[in-house]
């Protein structure tokens, strides 16, 4: 199962990660170097315990008990520096980011669209 | 005990050129703000067990007036507006925090040379690297500016520079100590971990942070033993103790001179009244390849809330997507960039079965190597903590020969058990780590065989 | 062709398959996984803190109470609640989404296999659309595109909002059973209190999945998904629209696209949204900061033991109770207060039938009219049953009775009280009664010929000008007595 360039350039824009064409072969070879040693575990005969196991153990955490509960209306732990400090653009209470592609005129707003995900 | 101050911190720190003139061992300092608050501690009414006492934090564990910048260009110059739980329980016990610890950018590597500071020098050899990520902390400890440091361990980051530099360094149990403020790299396998000069100094700060925490739903809740050891004077302290040795940590082609070591720590130990078993955890060759999926898959996710928009770097950029994409690809360094992208590979359609499902289900068998030994009668394991000394600066340029550097470190991450390494030995004057594994929240055990050692050791442990 | 004959051509040849993906804001004081509070109408990003934000370092909690809901949810709508589900991570890049990821439940969700029931089959059996699994998951922040030019202002209040997410089987096959299906949602909802459900708001969202096959036949079609709908009659007018174009589409030898379309309330239009579709890869996997969520089996039957009677088990009740048109029953059951109204009035005042007229009419009407609630409005209910029980006896006219219910909104008299001030009782006292015959006879002298000649259709019109003259007062069934001993 060896990567391609074009795996990479996917990968790359899932993650939302600029890369130079130049580095394509670089990274190709790096990640084939990498998941080359990944392949023994494909040779692991897995029983269908294994894999229901790794389904239900919430990526394996070794707690024996399950997820603690916080009861409603616990305070938020407070911002001990405000917003504006750490922001990098701010205006009005809003965080802001250059304008949607998809929303290059004034007046539409997407905003109750949950789905909006991969807006460009 | 006694501990010194932060004055001598200081004069310490300037001796030994722990700034960026020389080891490099810290991104960011507060000289001034830490002997203020150090006089503030030691005119109150109560003082704490750590009170005046100057500690280390590694620059991804959130701390309210220094900078946490994960040593990455994208958080330059981030100020947390809230504080890790592990730091603030410092700050109560009475300690001094004078300055933030250089690392691997997001604790992703093993000599702290992946940093956007540069690389950190080991102190008993400024050639060479302390290992990593956390080589700030144990760099630190190791030339004595403080006795007591704070790291962070995803698949040995703390034992590993711990072995590298000659101190101690504790992973705990997953969940003994809150991970509230320590900045995400795999969340499954991050602890908080604690270096100090002596294992006296590492459990005290392990006590200081342990215990459960309600803004970390994996946090364990239980009651918190006391884990310090107390040094016995009996001629046999560890009678009844069984001490495992996995014969996959003692490969052939281990370094001679490291399986040296561990034999006459080995050796102590039985003469300490311990029984030293032969035990097998079969799947322990898997580990690397488990690790090196489950990591970055995780730390594919963890990593994509730095976006420029909240906090953090951002780049300008003609609309929203090329901002994402500029901002990430300045913000990161090679390293984090490659793990993410595999990260993101591993999770993606059509390979998550091949590669994330069957890693998880490895890890379970891993887990349970460790459960069958220890509930056969096993009280701790006894291995090396890396397979080699401290190696040159830019002397593993293959990603997966560094990778292969936790080869022994990366199972109790796995597995979430409680693991620490302690000086053993020194080849070519280069400190040996012997690593201790003991099973979940058995921290208790394995302190006590550790201290033990320790005594026994002497001034051997770094010879 | 006309439109009519070509919506029957299409519904003839094609059928219409549907499911639907809702997203309920569960009524939880503070967020899912933070202490923040969920309250609307803050100023930007003022109900935010370190795990809103995903700034590095914070961790989530889970909400007790956002599961209790959810579980309270699921166990109403009929699904299996799981003892174990585990959250995962929806990985996605968006402003609006802190993390980068959202925390969802994905392949073991906390309940599945439920059911909503939307009527009857022809066969009289109750038609009931499966649901086809239930989970929990955070809101996303809003990103608002029209405030400053050139750039998107984001504000993260929204985000972190508990959900419930309901999906349903494809088992709806028109927009009106989208429609019931929907209000009865809604209905179960608001009768169990874990949501405002209120579309128009926000607080639940729909998603359509649309696909057609040939009638008759089984394979799904290539399904689109319709978005952007507020409204109930919005997802209606959308189906169809979808259904239409579909059709359309395939009979024209051409193929349906699998694309996400956007509706357009103003132009009732579908188009599609521009998002490129088919490029998303969430990568999920399960969210390592959560353990599982481990539920006790009984707490979760206690769950269950302790719901309210729900609205299809209240419709059986009331049609096996009171002798009410169904379409009556559907109206009182629309809601809690309602129907429990509706109960104690009927109860107090021994009359359903009258008891359902008096509330579906001019007691819905003034509630309509004035904005207050059902338990605020003036005339509570003894006074309504009094009212009743004078408009059953006769003691009122209907009309008269109607006129009551205006003044005791203003007066808290009792009816009778009012009625007696008024001069709203009804007079059958004959002598009153002959007295204002007498007056109307003597005053259309014309018209009191032309009766007494036999034109007996007349009748009505001098019980009326008796009526007028009585003010209402007078018995009408009485006076018409009267009058047609008169006439012989």
């Amino acid at each position: 199962m060896a990567v391609t360039e074009q795996d990479v350039r996917h990968v790359a824009q899932l993650a939302r990660l600029g890369i130079d064409a130049a580095e394509l072969p670089r990274l190709v070879s790096e990640l084939n170097g990498i998941l080359e040693h990944m392949d023994v575990l494909r040779q692991v005969a897995l029983d269908a315990l294994d894999a229901s196991d790794a389904d239900a153990g919430s990526a394996g955490i070794p707690l024996a008990m399950g997820m603690p509960l916080r009861p409603d209306g616990t305070p938020p732990i407070p911002l001990l520096h405000p917003r504006e400090s750490f922001a990098p653009a701010m205006r009005d209470g809003f965080f802001l980011v250059p304008r949607l592609a998809t929303h290059g005129t004034v007046g539409t707003s997407a905003s109750d669209d949950l789905s909006t995900e991969d807006g460009e | 005990m006694s501990y010194h101050t932060v004055t001598y911190a200081w004069e310490r720190f300037d001796l030994v050129r722990a700034g960026a003139d020389g080891l490099n061992a810290f991104v960011s300092v507060d000289r001034d703000g830490s002997r203020t608050e150090a006089d503030r501690i030691m005119q109150a009414q109560h003082l704490g067990p750590l009170a005046g006492v100057p500690v280390a934090i590694k620059d991804n564990i959130a701390t309210l007036t220094l900078p946490t910048t994960c040593a990455s260009r994208m958080l330059a110059g981030y100020i947390s507006p809230f504080e890790a739980t592990a730091v603030q329980r410092l700050r109560l016990a009475g300690a001094v925090v004078i300055g933030k610890t250089n690392m691997d950018e997001f604790a992703m590597g093993s000599s702290t040379e992946n940093s956007a500071y540069g690389p950190t020098r080991n102190p008993i050899d400024s050639s060479r690297v302390p290992g990593g990520s956390s080589g700030g902390s144990a760099a630190a400890v190791a030339a004595g500016v403080v006795a007591i440091a704070l790291g962070s361990e995803t698949g040995g980051s703390v034992r590993q520079p711990a072995a590298f530099c000659g101190v101690v360094g504790i992973k705990p149990t997953y969940g003994r100590v809150s991970r509230h403020g320590l900045v995400a790299y795999a969340s499954s396998l991050d602890n908080i971990g604690v270096f100090g000069t002596s294992v006296h100094h590492a459990a005290l700060g392990l006590q200081t942070i342990a215990g459960h925490d309600p803004l970390d739903a994996t946090s364990a809740h239980r009651a918190v033993p006391r884990m310090i050891p107390e040094p016995s004077d009996a001629s046999y302290p560890l009678r009844g103790i069984v001490v495992g040795r996995p014969a996959e940590y003692f490969p052939p082609s281990l370094d001679p001179r490291i399986r040296h070591h561990c034999d006459r720590a080995l050796d102590q130990l039985r003469a300490l009244g311990a029984e030293v078993r032969d035990v097998s955890l079969p799947n322990t060759d898997l580990a690397i390849p488990v690790y090196y999926i489950i990591a970055p898959a995780e730390a594919s996710s963890n990593l994509a809330r730095f976006d420029g928009v909240r906090y953090g770097r951002r780049a300008r950029g003609e609309g929203l997507r090329e901002m994402y994409e500029r901002t990430r690809a300045e913000g990161f360094g090679a390293e984090v960039t490659r793990r993410i992208l595999l990260g993101t590979y591993v999770l993606s359609a059509g390979y998550y079965d091949a590669y994330y499902r069957r890693a998880q289900a490895v890890r379970q068998r891993i887990t349970q190597d460790f459960a069958n030994v220890f509930t056969d009668g096993v009280h701790v394991l006894f291995t090396p903590t890396a397979p080699t000394t401290a190696f040159k600066l830019g002397g593993h340029a293959d990603p997966y020969e560094m990778y292969l550097s936790d080869i022994f470190t990366v199972t109790a991450n796995l597995a979430g058990i409680p693991a620490m390494s302690q000086p053993i030995g020194r080849v070519e004057g280069l400190p040996v780590g012997g690593q201790l594994m003991a099973a979940h929240f058995d921290e208790v055990i394995m302190l006590r065989v550790a201290g033990a050692l320790e005594r026994r050791l002497g001034a051997e442990a770094h010879q | 062709m006309s439109t009519a004959v070509r919506d029957a051509a299409r519904a003839t040849k094609w059928e219409l398959v549907i499911g639907l993906e809702v997203h309920c804001q569960l009524k939880t004081r503070s967020k899912i996984f933070c202490g923040c509070a969920t309250s609307f109408g803050e100023a930007p990003n003022r109900n935010t803190c370190p795990v809103c934000l995903g700034l590095p370092g914070a961790l989530p909690v889970l909400n007790a109470h956002a599961v209790e809901l959810a579980t309270r949810t699921s166990l109403a709508l009929g699904c299996t609640v799981h003892p174990i589900s585990v959250f995962a991570r929806k990985n996605y890049f968006y402003p609006d989404l802190p993390k980068g990821y959202q925390i969802s439940q994905f392949d073991r969700p906390l309940a599945t296999n439920g059911t909503i029931v939307i009527g009857a089959n022809d066969d009289g059996s109750p038609r009931q659309i499966r649901v086809h699994r239930v989970h929990m998951e955070e809101d996303a922040g809003k990103s608002v595109h029209d405030r400053f030019p050139n750039v998107s202002a984001i504000d993260l209040n929204r985000a972190g909002t508990p959900l419930v997410e309901i999906v349903s089987e494809p088992d709806l096959r028109s927009g009106a059973d989208a429609g019931i299906y929907l209000r009865r949602m809604k209905q179960i909802l608001e009768c169990i209190e874990v949501s405002d459900a209120n579309m128009e708001e926000g607080s639940l969202r729909v998603d359509v999945n649309i696909s057609i096959r040939p009638r008759g036949t089984e394979p799904l079609g290539t399904k689109t998904e319709v978005k952007n709908l507020n409204s109930f009659s919005a997802v209606e007018r959308a189906v169809e629209l979808e259904f239409a174009r579909q059709c359309d589409l395939l009979d024209a030898g051409g193929t349906v696209e699998q694309q996400t379309l956007l509706y357009d309330d103003k132009r009732n239009q579908v188009r599609p949204a521009r998002s490129k579709e088919g490029s998303h890869d969430y990568r999920y996997f399960p969210e390592p900061d959560l353990p599982s969520l481990v539920l006790d089996p009984a707490w979760i039957e206690a769950q269950r033991i302790a719901l309210p009677e729900l609205p299809d088990a209240r419709r059986a009740r009331f049609a096996a109770s009171f002798a009410l048109p169904v379409h009556d029953i559907e109206q009182l059951t629309t809601s809690t207060p309602l129907a429990e109204r509706f109960e104690s009035l009927a109860r107090a005042s021994g009359n359903a039938r009258r008891a359902a007229n008096w509330l579906l009419g001019p007691v819905l009407a003034s509630v309509n009219a004035s904005g207050i609630t059902l338990d605020d409005h003036p005339v509570g209910i003894d006074r309504l049953a009094a009212l009743i029980r004078l408009d059953a006896e006769g003691a009122v006219s209907n009309t008269a009775a109607r006129q009551l219910f205006l003044l005791m909104e203003q007066d808290s008299g009792t009816p009778l009280e009012i009625a007696r001030r008024e001069g709203l009782l009804q007079v059958s006292d004959d002598s009153a009664l002959i007295g204002w015959i007498d007056e109307v006879l003597a005053e259309c002298p014309a018209e009191a010929a032309r009766f007494f000649a036999g034109e007996k259709k007349l009748q009505g019109v001098l019980v009326g000008h008796v009526m007028k003259k009585s003010k209402g007062a007078a018995d009408p069934r009485k006076v018409n007595q009267l009058l047609g001993a008169r006439a012989g």
